[in-house]
């Protein structure tokens, strides 16, 4: 197994005394088939155990490792050593305040997440023993790739629109918003357009594509960014232009 | 939270984009091989004055220039804000104006024809 | 404990993370060209009510340096923003057949083969050959 000694610069912020954050540098014995939370864990117990971040699975499943490496938001579990050259450049995740180190706040998208109602609001409640609420394969595949989201925020770092517009709802929450009004079983739209249909709703994302770039699962939310903005432009004229439709 | 307005403007802007990708390429191609010596048999005085005249022209021109500065304008607005002009609402009312006063005026010239 | 979280302003420093943003950028800023050259247009309706000489003067003045050089950089623009919006086109349309979504490269192929056609025929009718 090889082994190279590579250079982490890490963005330390102690905010018991630190006035702002600033970069400090570690020499790390790497074996080649480490990523860059490996290269992390090995300073936090050898070099230098104040070092804050989080972490949990390791295998791009929890989304608690997201992290800026190199300037771009990527999942430090997912990221292998031998895909970088030089020195290594780790930062918290932009956009979000810093709590400690590589230790973001990320108290704004949790209540984000909960205003959209990311569950299934039945159209008709049913008793236990009415059964299950039954779904087609082409109805399940509808909605089944925005259900990948693991909520890590890489797509709230790369989305110069919520940096620029702290109240814009994202692209998970919006994503995710979707993925229910998508759903067959789902009759909670309405509800969840009153604030996906706001203005610091969908209407700030201005189709940077930046989400769906970085996103680790694959969830495409520009994709869904876009088809929320379609619908809800739909629903405005037919409201507007059509009033006679409605009820 | 009150769903929004934004539809308004978002709707021609999208349509403006849409028709823009499709048409807009090849009109300018067309003004280029004019401008290049190459002047195409319909942009001649007659043709395009008979062109123009036709009332179908007129309500499909003034419809193209419309989404055109349409889509512009709203892309100008945005890319403003995204680059740290903050003054939104009188960048906005400055490119929408344009837009909707360039599109009576194309009207009106097309009146005239 | 007390907190004191440290908050990051953001100005211009997203454009230089990615070339993804200057790209974005530069889609965007494809709407001055072609919203310049639809402006430009509309010039060329109000000579053109005006009579044979100002169309004359109209085509005349489109033969400059600097027209030219305006015109094939909104060229390039315009043929920048069809491609990157007809790329973008299956994301905000997706189509679902049965249980499959039509793949997207055959969404997008659809619409530059549409664009295609539509251009040649616009030449043709034009009199541009």
């Amino acid at each position: 197994m090889s082994e190279r000694v590579v250079e982490l610069e890490v963005l330390r912020y102690n905010p018991e005394t630190d006035r702002e954050p600033h970069f400090r540098r570690y020499s790390v014995p790497c074996r080649e088939e480490w990523v860059v939370l490996d290269a992390l864990n090995h300073v936090k117990e050898n070099i230098d155990p104040t070092l804050s971040y989080r972490w949990s699975c390791h295998m791009a499943v929890c989304g608690s490792c997201g992290m800026m490496i190199n300037r771009e938001p990527k999942l430090a579990c997912k990221s292998f050593l031998r895909d970088y050259q030089g020195v290594i450049r780790v930062e918290p995740l932009a956009h979000f305040p810093i709590e400690r180190d590589l230790v973001t706040v990320i108290d704004d998208f949790v209540a984000k997440l909960k205003r959209v109602k990311p569950y299934l609001i039945p159209k008709q409640p049913k008793a236990l023993e009415d059964g299950e609420y039954r779904q087609t394969p082409a109805q399940l595949k509808r909605y089944k790739q925005f259900t990948l989201c693991i909520n890590c925020m890489l797509c709230y770092a790369a989305c110069p629109e919520y940096g620029l517009i702290p109240k814009f709802i994202g692209p998970a929450a919006l994503s995710l918003a979707h993925r229910y009004n998508q759903d067959s079983r789902d009759g909670g739209r309405e509800e969840r357009q009153q604030e996906i249909a706001a203005t610091e709703g969908v209407w700030e994302c201005a189709f940077v594509g930046a989400c769906s770039e970085v996103c680790p699962e694959h969830v495409d939310p520009a994709a869904a960014l876009q088809q929320v903005k379609i619908k809800s432009t739909v629903d405005w004229y037919l409201e507007h232009a059509m009033p006679w439709l409605n009820k | 939270m009150a769903r929004s307005n934004k539809p308004i403007v978002w709707g021609p802007f999208a349509a403006g984009g849409t028709l823009t990708a499709f048409l807009t390429p090849v009109l300018i191609l067309l003004t280029l091989l004019a401008a290049l010596g190459h002047v195409p048999d319909l942009l001649a005085y007659d043709r395009m004055h008979a062109f123009a005249a036709h009332w179908l022209v007129k309500v499909a021109t003034v419809a193209v220039v419309f989404l055109s500065l349409w889509s512009a304008a709203h892309r100008l607005r945005i890319t403003c804000y995204d680059l740290g002009v903050r003054a939104d609402t009188l960048v906005a009312a400055i490119v929408y104006a344009i837009a909707v006063a360039a599109s009576v005026a194309a009207a009106a010239y097309l009146l005239l024809i | 404990m007390s907190r004191k979280p440290y908050v990051r302003a953001l100005r211009w420093e997203w454009l230089t993370r990615h070339p993804r943003y200057p790209r974005y950028l530069l889609r965007e800023l494809s709407c001055l060209f072609i919203g310049g050259w639809t402006l430009m247009m509309v010039w060329g309706l109000a000579r053109l009510a005006q009579g044979p000489e100002a169309w004359a003067a109209f085509l005349d003045a489109l033969r400059s340096p600097a027209s030219i050089v305006l015109q094939a950089l909104a060229l390039a623009f315009a043929v920048y923003h069809s491609v990157t919006w007809f790329n973008l086109t299956p994301k905000a349309l997706p189509l679902q057949l049965g249980e499959d979504f039509v793949a997207d490269r055959v969404i997008s192929g659809a619409h530059f083969a549409v664009w295609g056609l539509l251009s040649l025929a616009v030449l043709l009718l034009a009199g541009a050959f």
